[in-house]
Formats: C-alpha cells, structure tokens, sequence
C-alpha cells in the first residue's frame, strides 16, 4: 500500500509582525533585505521577542485541527548551517523532551478517510535563496532575509494518505481552515509549503523536500510515486533518501548531501521562557474562534434551508462566507446564497479579480432585496452584478443608467399587453379555454419588454385582459 | 583634581558645582592616556566623552533636569554594543564589527546621562578568567603588573581600580564580573538572572549569564543596579523588579540574619590565606549581629562540569554566526573555491574559543548528549533544587569568591583544566540564577582577596545590605599604581 506522510508549512502571513521582531510578517511588498532589524538578522546581542500574537493563532490552528494543546510550551534551537539562517540556528519546537510543541496529536477527516496529525509547531520561516545565472560557472546564489523570521506553522501528518488525491483534497480543507480562522492567506505566493514522505508497498521511505506551492505538491507525489513502481516493478532497490523537487523540470531529484544525516544538536532556547497557555487562555481563544466551516455549513442548511451542495460552497470559502454573512437576513438568505454560488462565482474566479472586485456586501442585500420585490428580473440582475463587481456603483444608480429596472408601470404594461393580444389571436382562445396556456402570452409581453415586465403584474393584468 | 572618588561623591559634587564633567573626565581621558599602556584596560577610548561631559555640565547650569548620572565616566565591557561604535569582544572575528543599535543598559545609562569613556578589555567573547585569552592582548592587575587581573571582565576591574573611570559594566557568566573584582580589590555584581535586560550583550551563554556593575563601593553598586535594572520588552527573561531602590536602606544591617558558610568552597586547594580571609569575614559579620552556620552543597561538586558544558553547548550555537562569512569576512569580492572557505571559517576565533566551540559541538551531539549535556542539566537542576532547600534555612551564604590568590600572566595559560576549576565557587550563582557579589576584604602580601556573599532570587537588595555591611568592617589601602 501507498503511504505519504506531509510537513506542511504555512505562513500566518496576516499577522502584524515577525516572529521574534517587529519587522512586517507581509514582507512581499519591500525591496530585497528592506523588512529587516538587527533582531532578524541576528546581529551580535540581538535577542528574539516572541510574538504573542503568533503562539495566539497558532494554538487556535492546534484546536482547529482537533489536536491537543499542552499547558506549557517552550522552543528549541535547531543548529545548522546554511547560508538562508542568519544566526545558523532556527528557533522552533519539538516533543523529543515531553510534549512542548503547540499542538499535540489530533486528526482530521476527508470524507470517509481520517488523516492523523502528529504535532503542531511553530518556528521562524528562515531567508529566501535567490538563484542566478545558468551554468555552473556563473551560478551566484543571493539571499533576500526580508522572510527571516516570518512566523510558520509546521503541521505533521501521520504518513495516512493512500493516493495524491487525498492529499489534495486534504491541502484544500487545511487552506479552507486556514483562512476561515483568519491566520493566514493561502494564496499568496510561497505562504504554503510542503515536504512530504512517499513510500511504495515493498519500499523505502523517500523525502521530498522544498515543494513552493500546493499545486506542484500533488505532482510532485505524483511523479515520485510513478518513478518508485518503475524502479520496483524492474527489481531495483528503492533507496531511502531525500530528493528535492525540481520545479521547472516538475521531476524529483536525489539531493547530493545525505540530509538525514545531519546532526541538528536541539536544544532548548533560553532567551524564551517557557509559555503557560493554560486552560483559562484556551477557553478565551475558543470563544475567539471563528465559526468552523462545518458548523457554517450545518446552520445554511438547518435555518435557510439552503441546498447541501450551495452550503458547502458557501461554507468553505471566506470570501464568499464573509460576503454571505454580512448582507443575508432571514428572509433573503436563500436568494444571497444563489447570488453568490451561481453568479458571484463566476465573476470573480481568480485571485486576481477578487482583489479588483468593488462588490460589498450591501449590494448582495440590494440585489437580492431587488429581485424579491420585484424592482428587477433575474436576468437584470445578473446584468447589474457585472457591473457592480467592475463599478463598485451603487444598484439603483446602475438600475438608471442601464436601464434595468422592471416595467411595473400598470399603463405602460397594459399598453403592451394589448399589443400582444391583438397579434396573438390564436394563443388567446388558447389560454381561454387552457389557463395554463397563458404562460406563452407572458413570455411574449418579456420579449417586448426585454425581459423586464415585473412578472406577477403583467400575469394578473393578462388574465383580467382575457377575462 | 581627586579622580579617586565614589560615584555617590561624583554626583554630589557635580550637583554642588564644586567639580565638573567636563573636567572630571578630561581628567580620566587623562589618566588614561598616562596608565592605560601599562595596563591595557581600554580596547578603544570615546572620543566625544568630553563633548558630551561638556553638554551636561550646561544642563546642570542652566537648572534643566539632568539624569542621575551627572556626566560620571563609565566604561563598558566590549561585549555590549554601543551604537555606531565598534563592539569587537576582543576577538579578530568581530574586529571591525560596528553595532548599530543601542544595548538596553546603554539606553539606560545615556538617558541618566552617564558618559561612556571607553570600551574595555576581556577574555574572547567572555570565555577565561584572566583576560588573556583577549585577541588584542592582556590586560595587567594594577595591584602588579605582572599578575593577571582575573576575568572575563578583566578590563573593567582594572579600569575602576586603576582610576580609569568611576564604574564599570561587565557580563558574568561563571563568575566574570566576580572573579576579576576580587583580583582587582573592588565591588563585582551579579544580579538575579533576569533582573538586568541582555539585549545587547554579545551571547555567550545565555541561559545563565547576567550584565553586572564594577565598582568601588557597594553603594555605586546599588546606584548602577537602580539604573540598569528592570523589566525590559526586548529581552524575554528580564523579570520585573517594580522599580526597586536598592539604595534605600541599604543600612539596615544584618542582626539575626542567618548566613550559612558553603563547606564546598572552602575545602581542597584552598589558598591558605584565602581561607584566613574567608574566616575573618565570618567573625566581622558575627559580630554584627549575623549567625553564620556551616552548610553543605553537594552538587556544588560537579557544578563546574555541569558549567562548562552548558556553556559550551550554548556558545557553539551563539558564535555559529560567526562564520567567516557574515563577519570577519576576508574572501575576495570575485568569489573563491568552497573548500577553501570551510577551512578558514573559524580562523579568525582564538584558541579558547576554538577549544569550547568544538566542545559545544561534540557535548550536545546525537549519541553524547545523554553522556554530557543533558547530565550537565540534570546537575544544574539538581543543584538549584539543594540551593533553594538551603534557602528556606538561611537568609545568605558566603564563600571566597576564588579560592586562590591572583597570578602571574602566563603561568597558567597552558593548563586550562587547571584554569577551569578556579571558577568553583563562582558558577554556583550562574547555574541557579542566585545574585551574588564579590567584596573587596583584604590585602595579602600585595594580592587581593574578595569576598563573596549569594542570596536567594530577587533578594537583591537585601544582598547589597549585607555587603554593605560587612564593606564598612573593612580598611583597604590604596592601589599602587
Ligand atoms: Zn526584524
């Protein structure tokens, strides 16, 4: 049987400040080596200051995921070279000295299958390594240290997965979590990564380090996964190893140095004290949680009755939650949830154009208040949303301008009305004897109107019309 | 001008404008510039000290608010960082190392208007006891020249008993600020850890050592404490000591204090006339009133085992940075082979260094650490465990602060075992965290011998009362130099 474990390392990129300084946890937006102070560069004398903050949102990670959270952590120095760690140690956690990591076993479940979780930790994120040049002869690496010290949780998995499909599917929920609870963004650019341990029936584990982002983690699995049944289904030994993962090449390649053979000498770090989270600050930071997304997903279905499949949609997205949450009442919620899950969606697919995106949650209100009494049809709305998501204008005001809004003028109807009965003889000794004919009569009086004949008016006029 | 004052006298007298600033520490620049190539205190002098004397004495003319300082001459253990001024901890590695931020005791002291006169000397990145082990050569004891001043705040001793400054920051941690105090007749404290912020000082070992003043009197201990002390956001483990003032009643006596004499610390290769010394105390605090009783520490046994290979573990991992790469960088511009790098990383280290960093590599590594460092932290906590016990029985303990007598510059250089076990009855404070203080006692033969009482964490201030008390039993005479 396949078994693949995971590290995954995820920012808490919506954190104010670093792990152990104040420099910006959103170090994306400075110039190479701007975000950085003595503390983070770890110049002689400097000394980490926690952020309280981060062990916060990462216990809330720990409860979310349903793991264990010891009274007492503390963190531990992880000593090795390597040019991208300013100080040549890291400071993380670790349980080999009794249960000191943030969060402790817990598990999640996708579907039917359950992924346990090993240990919860939180470490500073160290530089970033900048490659440059293409041969051998001319290659220079530089660091940027604007990342040093960005706060990262690493979460554990027990090695539970059977296929890369789980895992994607696992990633999707963490990233779901993740930003439900408002810790971190997952889509920005290198704020997730992974390792993972893949290993074959019959075979060695193998590591796969360094995978930049959750799309490649799949293919990585992927590939490593088919390179180790070609191996074995050709008798050659599958050795234990760690490999990197070659992202232009979208290969896995064995790493020259034996990795696992390096000795980190951890110890504890003294320039933090041990941090008391007892059960009185967890009990503070629960009632801080956000709703989970199941339980999201239970009360759209319970007390809208929105339909399973909206709910989950609806749920497991913060944005579209958030949006959801803001404009909905009990009496529109069911019309919001369609809104959003049917239209919205498909506006605003891409990261890109949800950051452009100028809807609010007042023009969901608007637009679904709209449709119910009457003020607009369906198809006008979904007009107006495109123009609200490019505009940010208010609906009445692009009611106006385009013309949208709904002919509920009993004159004006009736007039159209009469020249729909005049030119559809036939069909009116139809709905005559057959009322439920009569729809073909109001679909006609729509094509006049464009669509924008207020419905329920133009049916009662229609049948006083044929009497 | 009298140079030989206290710091209390110094700011009295600026504060009556019967001196200034800026003439006492020209004066000290002075006094520098005629002692300081016999001694080598000084790593580097501060130009624009009596600049700045100068800007003091006119607020203290002019009636503005001046800090409790008055323009006193400090100098400070080159392993603090002032900004803008080289920090090199007497190594070649950080020779041209310039901080640029402030050490939280040098905020402190800059907004007290203190006036840093100058960076002073040390054992490499703190680690010896007789400043020999300096990059930059050793400093002298002004008691006489040919001996060692003790260490690793060798500099700082010499320059406070020399008349090189009014007082002085060193770091303890096996008994840096301590030892050389007593090898140089002056106050050496070491404060509770956690009671003075680190940032800023150069790590070493940095579970266990605290900044420390060097003075001339307890009080100016007390004074520099008031300054320095206190609970500060940028380093984790200060604790917060709600703006004590050690000053006041600093006179209460020591009548019905129960002070237990360490058996440990008086035993095998006691100097003779430490142990006199040693006895002596005892008698003078009897006689104000203390009961002193004898006390045994087991554990003080393999404290300086546990010491050296805690702090070997924590210096290999605080001087890793170190790497010919990020400083003490020497390489051509144009890049050079990888080999050749791996053999110069550590070449600008001396041997001290070098010694305790592969040691720091060997102790905590997969398969010795259960040999080595995680024994050496049992002893440490089994150690704290019999400190606290004694604790609960008595309010003080007392032990010289080195068994042996001062000695001569290299005579003990090459043995480093033999150096090593000097620190016995000083690392005891350092592994539990206790404050303790060395205080000058007497002159033998020409050689100085300190006295070293311990409290209980954060009994501080009680601490420099006893010190304080016993200080006033004691005549010494004048340094000859
Ligand atoms: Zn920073």
């Amino acid at each position: 049987m396949t078994k693949i474990g995971l590290e995954i390392h995820c920012q808490l990129t919506n954190l104010e400040s670093k792990l152990f300084c104040s420099c910006k946890a959103n170090y994306r937006e400075f110039e190479i080596n701007e975000n950085i102070c003595p503390i983070c560069m770890g110049l002689p004398g400097s000394l980490p200051r926690l952020n309280q903050e981060a062990v916060k949102k990462a216990t809330m990670i720990a409860m979310a995921l349903n793991c264990t959270t010891p009274d007492k952590i503390a963190f531990f120095r992880k000593n090795y070279f390597y040019p991208d760690l300013p100080k040549n140690f890291q400071i993380t956690q670790l349980n080999i000295y009794g249960d000191t990591s943030i969060g402790g076993t817990g598990s999640i479940m996708i579907g039917e299958k359950k992924i346990k979780i090993r240990r919860i930790q939180l470490e500073e994120d160290p530089g970033r390594l900048i490659y440059e040049g293409s041969s051998s002869k001319n290659l220079i690496t530089l660091v940027d240290y604007n990342r040093a010290g960005t706060p990262l949780v690493e979460i554990v998995t027990e090695p539970d997965f059977e296929n890369p499909k789980q895992v994607r599917t696992f990633v999707n929920i963490i990233c779901d979590l993740l930003e439900n609870l408002g810790v971190s963004d997952p889509g920005l650019d290198g704020a997730m990564r992974a390792d993972a341990n893949v290993s074959i029936e019959g075979g060695n584990k193998v590591e796969i380090k360094n995978i930049e982002s959750f799309h490649d983690l799949e293919k990585a699995i992927h590939f490593e996964i088919t390179r180790q049944e070609s191996l074995h289904s050709r008798d050659f030994q599958i050795i234990q190893e760690t490999r990197h993962w070659d992202e232009k090449r979208k290969i896995t390649v064995s790493a020259r140095s034996k990795e696992e053979d390096l000795d980190y000498r951890y110890f504890l770090e003294g320039d933090i004290p041990w941090i008391i989270i007892d059960s009185h600050i967890k009990d503070k930071l629960k009632s801080k949680m956000p709703e989970s997304i199941s339980s999201k997903k239970e009360r759209y279905i319970s007390k809208f009755n929105i339909p399973t499949q909206v709910a989950t949609v609806l749920s497991s997205d913060k944005f579209y939650s958030d949006l959801f949450e803001k404009s909905h009442s009990e009496s529109n919620a069911k019309e919001i949830a369609n809104i959003i899950t049917t239209d919205l969606m498909g506006l605003v697919d891409t990261r890109e154009k949800r950051e452009k995106s100028k809807i609010t949650s007042t023009h969901l209100k608007d637009l679904a208040d709209s449709i119910q009494s009457g003020k607009i049809s369906r198809t006008s709305a979904k007009n107006a949303l495109y123009e609200i998501v490019k505009t940010g204008k208010d609906l009445s005001q692009i009611i106006l301008e385009l013309d949208l809004g709904n002919v509920s003028d009993e004159s004006e109807l009736l007039k159209i009305i009469q020249e729909v009965i005049s030119e559809e003889i036939q069909a009116v000794e139809h709905a005559k004897s057959n009322p439920q004919t009569i729809n073909y009569l109001v679909g006609k009086v729509m094509q006049k109107t464009k669509g924008k004949a207020e419905p329920k008016l133009t049916l009662d006029l229609l049948k006083k019309q044929l009497g | 001008m009298n140079l030989k004052i206290s710091a209390l006298e110094f700011v009295q007298e600026v504060k009556n404008g019967n001196i200034s600033a800026e003439d006492f520490v020209a004066k000290t620049l002075e006094r520098i510039q005629s002692v300081d190539d016999k001694l080598h205190a000084f790593l580097s002098v501060n130009e624009e000290a009596v600049d700045k004397a100068q800007k003091i004495d006119k607020k203290v003319k002019s009636g503005d608010k001046v800090g409790a300082c008055f323009g006193m001459p400090i100098s400070i253990k080159d392993n603090m960082c002032i900004k803008d001024s080289k920090t090199t901890c007497a190594s070649k590695m950080l020779e041209n190392f310039v901080a640029p931020y402030d050490a939280t005791v040098i905020t402190k002291l800059k907004e007290q208007d203190a006036v840093f006169i100058g960076k002073v000397n040390l054992d490499e990145f703190a680690m010896g006891l007789t400043t020999e082990f300096s990059a930059f050569g050793p400093s002298k004891n002004p008691w006489n020249l040919d001996y060692v001043p003790g260490g690793s705040s060798g500099g700082s001793a010499v320059s406070v008993s020399a008349f090189e400054c009014i007082a002085s920051l060193g770091s303890d941690t096996g008994g840096s600020v301590r030892n050389p105090a007593s090898f140089c007749s002056i106050v050496g404290y070491k404060p509770t850890y956690g009671l003075i912020s680190r940032y800023g000082l150069i790590s070493y070992s940095n579970s266990i050592e605290q900044i420390g003043p060097l003075t001339r009197t307890v009080k100016d201990a007390a004074f520099m404490l008031n300054i320095i002390s206190g609970l500060d956001v940028n380093d984790n483990t200060t604790r917060d000591n709600k703006n004590e003032d050690y000053l006041s009643e600093i006179d209460s006596g020591i009548v019905g204090k129960k002070i237990g004499i360490i058996q440990e610390m008086v035993g095998d290769g006691i100097d003779p006339a430490v142990l006199s010394a040693t006895k002596d105390a005892i008698v003078k605090l009897e006689g104000l009133g203390a009961i002193c009783e004898e006390v045994s520490i087991d554990m003080v046994k393999y404290s300086v085992a546990a010491y050296y290979t805690i702090t070997a573990t924590e210096a290999g991992s605080n001087l890793a940075r170190y790497d010919n790469l990020r400083y003490g960088y020497d390489f051509s511009v144009e890049g050079y082979e990888f080999n050749s790098y791996i053999s110069k990383a550590r070449k600008n280290f001396g041997p001290e260094v070098i010694r305790r960093m592969i040691i720091g590599g060997f102790v905590p590594s997969a398969g010795q650490a259960g040999k080595y460092f995680l024994k050496a932290m049992k002893v440490k906590s089994k150690l704290t465990k019999e400190v606290d016990e004694v604790f609960k029985k008595y309010d003080l303990l007392i032990a010289p602060t080195v068994p042996i007598l001062p000695f001569k510059i290299g005579e003990k250089i090459d043995d480093p075992v033999s150096l090593f076990l000097i620190d016995i009855n000083t690392v005891t404070a350092n592994l539990t965290g206790k404050p303790a203080i060395s205080l000058p006692f007497v002159i033998s033969n020409g050689l100085p011998i300190g006295i070293q009482l311990l409290a209980d964490s954060m009994q501080d201030k009680l601490l420099l009362q006893a010190a304080y008390a016993l200080e006033q039993t004691v005549t010494l005479p004048e340094v000859p130099i």
